[in-house]
């Protein structure tokens, strides 16, 4: 079977699996689904209208039959209701997608504008003192959590230009475009730190690896400039695991930078998984849990399915 | 082995700052530290760093050094017991997967799969949404967040090595299957298992950090470096050492990790060295 095949054919597979976890573990959360539903209005139900409830919910039934017509509603685009907006969970998630999208494509536009030059700049220099500079840079950016570097960019605006970033109300992109980029533009630059710093270690190797191949040694003694050599010759080869990385991180973040989200007050995706949490509001916890796999897997899959296409040697291989 | 990491520039660096950071989180877990951590001193509320609070100290004038100490020391305490399980679960999963192959080796992997469709951090939330906040649910958290990783890295290889000679000849000779598994699979695996031990440890040093930010880590009165960040937000325009000391010991923990995981790596496979950053 080719990676192609093997690939496509456990997908769905796996995606079933995510789901029966999915919704087993929030079986598994202590206390009935009633007492979750009503907080402390449960009490005052009668031993009658508790089963009458029990009964209008499905959750007197076996687990097997309750995830049954959970799975036939998820396909019908029904993950339930959230106790704590009064909504369908698949419309509280489509209302803070948009910003968590936003996110996720601005940070990695940060990454790659920042650190593909960066890398081979450092490649071109290799063992140079601004190539141990840009690497340090890299490592330190790699090692700092998102959450650090938002709270030091946070206390160095405060503290060194006396501005602190809008918290207030969110904008929306369509509504105010300024006034929304003014709110984006730092988380952007906070999640695309370390994100940049894998984008510019990964960069610098795989433009060290091409700069040593034959082709490109062979279009040097022809004379072809340095430059064009870099940029044209040997870069397009060198993005392919830069294509791989970036894809995966766009997958972590579009399942929410919870911290990021939390720091800088915005309601996307991550901060309303955290706030389910905190509030037991289960349905939500479980349908966002499910989009946010789903989203995961379906970019990890497109990578795999670009990498195929950059590389065709894996078609061949063996995969993992 | 020391030597090959004394010898490396990144190794030096990640090793210095890992025995320092293991040092100051022994000292932390076993209460030597300069002050009592949950002592407030309340006339020296929001001191700057001065003698005798050598990081100053916080809003209920506890005294920062020592609750960073208690910090590092808990968090090295979640990092270690989560790494530790993540290594033995992942071994021992990855191990018998390529030995037994088949239908349990399919059952492994597709859990495996399953489990690494999830994002870290959010797989890490809803184990804590099911078990509650706590420092022992960290723990198992971030040890089934990692546990797939290590299953990966330990059935690749052993899978290779499965097939080798020496182990058809350990089988003729009668061996049995322990000691084929413990004396050539896990020994040949020892080399890939220890840099993703060390990158794990920055890995979950990260992880903590986060959910202790959150709330859903270690809690308060308890000490940890997230924790303390999450405190000094609303106080760090009036006392910015709130947030620098816990900010620069996870920078550098983590960077300290990192390092000394590169270069394992380069040790390990000097294949890699070359274009290692």
């Amino acid at each position: 079977m080719s990676y192609l095949t093997r690939r496509l054919s456990t997908f769905p597979l796996v995606m079933l699996g995510v789901s029966i976890l999915v919704f087993v573990a929030i079986r598994m959360v202590p206390g009935d689904a009633i007492t979750a539903m009503l907080g402390t209005e449960a009490g005052l139900l009668t031993p009658a209208q508790r089963e009458a409830l029990a009964n209008y919910f499905g959750i007197d039934q076996p687990i097997a039959v309750q995830y049954w017509h959970w799975l036939l509603g998820v396909f019908r685009g029904d993950l339930g209701i959230s106790v704590t907006y009064g909504k369908p969970v698949l419309g509280v998630i489509l209302e803070r997608f948009p910003l968590t999208l936003q996110l996720a494509l601005m940070s990695m536009c940060v990454a790659l504008l920042v650190g593909l030059p960066a890398g081979v700049f450092a490649a071109t220099r290799n063992e140079k003192m601004s190539d141990l500079a840009v690497r340090i840079f890299a490592m330190i950016g790699q090692s700092t959590p998102n959450f650090v570097v938002g709270l030091l960019i946070i206390y160095a605006l405060s503290a060194g230009f006396g501005i602190l970033p809008t918290m207030g109300e969110f904008t929306p992109l369509l509504v105010d475009p300024l006034r929304n980029l003014g709110q984006m533009i730092l988380p952007a630059v906070t999640l695309g730190f370390a994100f940049a710093a894998s984008v510019t270690r990964i960069s610098r190797s795989a433009m060290l690896d091409v700069l040593s191949d034959d082709y490109v040694r062979t279009a040097r003694s022809k004379g072809v400039p340095k430059r064009s050599v870099i940029w044209r010759h040997a870069l397009p080869n060198a993005l392919i695991p830069v294509v791989t990385l970036s894809g995966v991180e766009f997958g972590y973040l579009l399942g929410g930078a919870v911290l990021v989200e939390q720091i800088y007050a915005l309601p996307g995706l991550g901060r309303l998984v955290l706030d389910a949490i905190l509030q037991r509001d289960y349905a939500l916890v479980q349908g966002c849990v499910l989009f946010i796999a789903f989203n995961f897997m379906v970019v990890n899959l497109i990578v795999d399915l670009v990498y195929v296409a950059l590389d065709p040697r894996i078609r061949l291989g063996e995969g993992g | 082995m020391l030597r090959a990491i004394v010898s490396h520039p990144s190794g030096r660096i990640g090793g210095t700052i890992v025995v320092i950071y293991v040092v100051v989180a022994l000292l932390g877990m076993f209460d030597v530290t300069p002050h009592n951590p949950l002592q407030q001193y309340r006339i020296d509320r929001l001191h700057s760093p001065n003698a005798s609070y050598w990081m100053g100290t916080d809003l209920f004038g506890r005294d920062v050094a020592s609750r960073l100490m208690k910090g590092v020391g808990q968090s090295f305490f979640v990092g270690f017991c989560s790494v530790t399980l993540a290594t033995l679960a992942g071994t021992v999963l990855g191990l018998t997967a390529a030995w037994f192959g088949k239908a349990w080796d399919g059952l492994v992997m597709r859990i495996m799969d399953v489990l690494l469709a999830f994002p870290a951090i959010l797989l890490a939330l809803l184990i804590i949404a099911i078990a509650g906040p706590g420092t022992w649910t960290s723990i198992a958290a971030i040890a089934i967040v990692y546990t797939p990783i290590f299953t990966r890295v330990v059935r690749g290889p052993a899978l290779s090595i499965k097939a080798r000679e020496f182990v058809d000849a350990a089988r003729t000779f009668g061996s049995s299957r322990r000691y084929i598994l413990t004396r050539h699979l896990l020994l040949n695996l020892v080399a890939p298992l220890t840099v993703q031990v060390t990158l794990a440890l920055a890995w979950s040093l990260l992880t903590e950090a986060g959910l202790s930010f959150l709330g859903l880590g270690t809690q308060p009165p308890a000490s940890s470096l997230g924790l303390m960040l999450a405190d000094s937000r609303n106080l760090m325009e009036t006392a910015p050492w709130l947030l620098i000391f816990p900010a620069l010991a996870i920078m550098i923990s983590i960077l300290g990790f990192n390092l000394l995981g590169d270069a394992l790596r380069d040790i390990f496979d000097p294949r890699t060295r070359r274009s290692a950053a």
